[in-house]
């Protein structure tokens, strides 16, 4: 008698697929993975691009939806030129039958070895639709980035949003979250992201960054280094100015206020370690709060496949990347903000010396490609180091702040499973709480239990599933 | 598990435990497998014994944690696919009902609906276990472990295990200093046979992969723990051809859980599609309801084995001092109250136990679980 049910070997039955194997499935259509699927299709490459959205752009280059009567997206970010570049090189890639753009494909898990590589994708809009194996000889993950959420009481009440959401909602249907935002957390993107809503009509009555911008000129050489990067700032310092919208450092929102949604928010000045300084808080009122905390590399498919990750400045976990964006595992390569945040420059560049490599090409446009990469990267190190969280913010949570909202366990609950019951990390204190067991799977909570359980650890926690997928789809040949 | 069922017993014994870890609480395989208490599985012999033990062990330290080790006394429903199977699984239902085993066979597909509506229609029959029950081990093992009072050392790697000139055991050294005493537990499950080597003998543990999925959360469509049987029938055929069976259930906070597969590939942690395939298809033919659902996660463990599918329990005679709590394979948590009362009679020399000491019967159960009976190590120094 067999001990249990399934008593048994499983052989490794090569996977059910459509059709030929490419030479190489880029996984993710954000600035990285598009230059890179454009890239490698005019080296010659017979490519497949996958994305889980309908169209191309990624987290950066949004499309209004149609019919809403929008204003013409380029009013609102001036890297779209980079953009329609390259798309339009995709059509005709696309149409010349060198590159698939497999849209609305959600990629589950990948498997295999180099040369064999099998991406498993469930199809549709939400993922719900029949299931489908691309199979290629390489492969680039260029998943990019989601938003870093740190809790604070209030934080779950409907009217707060995520910064870089907010601009998302704005690039891509143009609403504004409510018509007084506050902006509030940390990392370059707060000011891009009140300068748009301001230029969409919102009352900003704060930003509010918890460090300060100090950290940068601290690093000279970088700065010297990103003209274009200055430009940036100074574009964004411009627009504040206009609309005449009052930034604050070492400040953070430490609750939100409001019944059935946000009627105002609390402000602290913080220290050094982001802890609040009693006595100074001020109310502000407003209808919405945009608040985010910069952004987590999305690394999953590729730590399923054993891509070795990296602890980043700023406290989360990216890919390991050599010069030539190659992972740690052979035949695997990963551009843009999985292996790092750094921007939608960055994030092309990143694409192009990756197809490079991919099609074997070393010395043309090689070199000036990753001497701008090298630059831009110690720029985004240094503003990494800059807005890292401090570990006194954790001063702002109560113990009955949700931490994880899918599964609403609070931060009283976390600290006494670390305090009380053994728990040394994330990974423990969600066996013994279920934070981050929900929807999200730990993508919203993650950063904050770390921090709670004493700090990001060294390996970044795996998911072996990139994203749901159904028992059917699971089941299908 | 099994180390904080031995801290418990043997820090309610009297005496004084330290327990030392290299990671968290939960951080083996305990926090990476299910909390299935069956006996349902097992055939008669020492293992449904010792699980017998432990399923009224388990009732007790649930009113002593009241909710929150989850404790659940659900029942498994055990199901048969075809009417050969059904015959088989009956007559394997009839020798552990001999071996002290309560189950109801359960004629018919009315009857299965009457107890969960949302089988797949069709099925002839199956065996009702209702003393199959699940806790959730990361808590159990962390309650059972403050409970005991014992000093906890975490993050601490054993590197050595400390001997005196006579051979017996003295200790154990971890990077934070040697600590001293007269007696030590393995309770390093997969990772076993580094301690007994460590202590100079030998413990053939090898790893057993199984993967587990989980699907969103769902109102109670599962009420019980509920498999496929057809494994019976395949024994009773003496095909050699082997199958894979998931058990499907659903949980208090509202997913299902199917595992878990079972194979051995080493410590492999890459995905397996071919598994996940087989786990999602026999859940769908077992519940339908099921197809459309959506699969949050998926994690994977390494069950610690031996090759008789035994624990290894009690002192080990080839070093004195040394005391032998793993091998629990697909089933550590279930019996790892009785493992712990075993062990912390063994420290104590037959004391220990609610009722003062372990049932009639006990001392030939030892005997099957005697660490040295591989008959390699012997001897070692
Ligand atoms: C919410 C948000 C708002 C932002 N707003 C701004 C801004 O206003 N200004 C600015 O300068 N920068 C902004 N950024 C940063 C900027 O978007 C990035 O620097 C840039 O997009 C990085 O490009 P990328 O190609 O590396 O990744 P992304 O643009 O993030 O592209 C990754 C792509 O991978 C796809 N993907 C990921 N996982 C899977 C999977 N499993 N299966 C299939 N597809 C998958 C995603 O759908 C996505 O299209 C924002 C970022 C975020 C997260
Ligand atoms: C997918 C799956 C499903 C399962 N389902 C069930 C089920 O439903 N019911 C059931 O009863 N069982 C189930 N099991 C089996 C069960 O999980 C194991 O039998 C049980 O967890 C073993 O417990 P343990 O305490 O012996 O080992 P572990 O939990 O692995 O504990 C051993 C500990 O030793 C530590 N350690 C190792 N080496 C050292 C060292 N040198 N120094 C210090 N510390 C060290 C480790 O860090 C670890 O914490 C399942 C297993 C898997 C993989």
């Amino acid at each position: 008698m067999p001990t249990l049910p399934s008593d048994d070997t499983v052989p490794a039955a090569p996977d059910a697929c459509d059709d030929a194997p490419y030479d190489l499935a880029v996984v993710g259509a954000g600035p990285a993975g598009l230059a890179a699927a454009v890239a490698a299709g005019r080296l010659g490459l017979r490519v497949a691009l996958l994305d889980s959205a309908a169209r191309t752009g990624g987290q950066f280059y949004r499309h209004p939806a149609p019919g809403l009567g929008a204003r013409r997206p380029e009013a609102l970010h001036h890297a779209w030129q980079a953009y329609a570049d390259r798309a339009a090189r995709l059509e005709a890639l696309v149409a010349a039958g060198r590159v698939d753009h497999l849209a609305e494909h959600h990629v589950w898990a990948v498997t295999g070895a180099a040369g064999e590589w099998s991406v498993h994708a469930a199809l549709g809009p939400d993922g719900a639709d029949q299931r489908r194996t691309v199979r290629a000889a390489k492969l680039l993950l260029a998943t990019g980035a989601y938003e870093r959420q740190l809790p604070f009481p209030g934080w779950t009440l409907p009217g707060v949003v995520g910064a870089g959401g907010a601009q998302a909602m704005l690039k891509a249907g143009l609403v504004l979250p409510g018509q007084r935002v506050v902006v509030a957390g940390s990392g370059p993107l707060l000011l891009a992201v009140a300068g748009s809503l301001a230029a969409a009509g919102a009352e900003i009555p704060a930003v509010l960054e918890a460090s300060g911008y100090v950290g940068y000129t601290r690093r000279p050489a970088t700065l010297a280094a990103n003209p274009g990067k200055l430009a940036e700032g100074a574009v964004h310092a411009a627009a504040l100015l206009r609309h005449r919208i009052p930034v604050r450092t070492r400040s953070a929102v430490t609750e939100v206020h409001g019944k059935d949604r946000v009627e105002a928010v609390t402000v602290m000045r913080l220290d050094r370690d982001w802890r609040p300084v009693p006595g100074t808080e001020r109310r502000i009122p407003c209808n919405a709060l945009a608040v985010g905390h910069g952004l987590v590399p999305q690394l999953e498919p590729a730590t399923g496949i054993g891509c070795a990750t990296r602890l980043t400045p700023d406290g989360t976990h990216a890919l390991v990347v050599d010069d030539r964006q190659r992972t740690t595992v052979t035949g695997v390569w990963s551009a843009g903000e999985s292996g790092g945040v750094g921007g939608a420059e960055l994030a092309l560049l990143e694409g192009e010396l990756a197809a490079l490599d991919i099609a074997g090409r070393d010395g043309r446009g090689r070199t000036s490609r990753a001497r701008r990469r090298d630059r831009l990267r110690g720029f985004a190190d240094a503003m990494a180091v800059a807005h890292a969280p401090r570990p006194g913010w954790t001063a702002w949570l109560d113990d009955d702040t949700d931490v994880c909202r899918c599964e609403e366990v609070t931060a009283g609950q976390v600290r006494e499973a670390v305090a009380e019951l053994g728990a040394r990390d994330a990974r423990t204190v969600k066996l013994l709480t279920r934070a981050g067991m929900g929807w999200c799977q730990g993508r919203m909570c993650g950063a904050a239990v770390a921090c709670l359980a004493g700090g990001a650890g060294d390996t970044a926690s795996r998911r072996p599933l990139a994203c749901p997928v159904t028992l059917e789809q699971l089941a299908e040949d | 598990m099994v180390g904080a069922a031995c801290a418990f017993y043997a820090a309610r014994s009297g005496l004084s435990v330290v327990v030392v870890d290299r990671g968290p609480v939960a951080g083996g395989t305990t926090g990476a497998g299910e909390g299935n208490l069956l006996v349902s599985d097992k055939e008669p012999g020492p293992e449904l014994d010792l699980a017998l033990l432990s399923t009224r062990l388990w009732r007790e330290l649930a009113e002593e944690f009241p909710e929150r080790i989850e404790y659940e006394p659900k029942g498994g429903l055990v199901v048969a696919t075809t009417g050969h199977g059904l015959d088989a699984l009956r007559t394997f239902a009839t020798t552990q009902r001999e071996a002290g085993v309560t189950c109801q066979d359960i004629e018919g597909a009315d009857a299965l609906h009457d107890l969960e509506p949302h089988l797949a229609p069709g099925l002839p029959g199956g065996v009702h276990y209702p003393q199959d029950a699940q806790v959730q081990p990361a808590l159990a093992a962390a309650h059972l472990l403050r409970a005991s009072g014992a000093e906890l050392r975490l993050g601490e790697e054993v590197t050595a295990v400390l001997r005196g000139p006579d051979g017996a055991v003295r200790g154990v050294r971890t990077p934070r200093g040697d600590l001293l005493a007269p007696a030590v537990v393995n309770a390093a499950g997969t990772w076993g046979g580094q301690i007994a080597a460590l202590a100079g003998t030998e413990l053939p543990v090898l790893p057993r992969r199984g993967f587990v999925l989980v699907t969103e959360p769902l109102p109670r469509v599962v009420r019980r723990k509920v498999y496929a049987a057809d494994y019976v029938a395949d024994v009773a055929s003496g095909s050699a051809a082997l199958q894979t069976s998931a058990v499907v259930e659903g949980t208090a906070a509202g997913p299902v859980l199917i595992g878990a597969s079972r194979e051995r590939v080493g410590f492999d942690r890459s995905l397996s599609v071919e598994v996940l395939r087989r786990l999602a298809r026999q859940a769908g033919e077992l519940f339908p309801v099921l197809k459309g659902v959506r699969v949050m996660r998926t994690y994977h463990g390494f069950r610690p084995y031996l090759p008789d599918h035994l624990p290894a329990i009690g002192a080990d005679a080839r070093v004195p001092g040394l005391f032998q709590a793993c091998g629990h394979e697909g089933a550590g948590v279930g019996l790892a109250p009785a493992t712990g009362l075993f062990v912390a009679n063994a420290l104590t020399g037959g004391t220990a136990g609610p009722s003062g000491g372990l049932p009639v019967g006990a001392p030939t159960l030892a005997e099957a679980f005697r660490p040295e009976r591989f008959g390699v190590g012997a001897g070692v120094v």
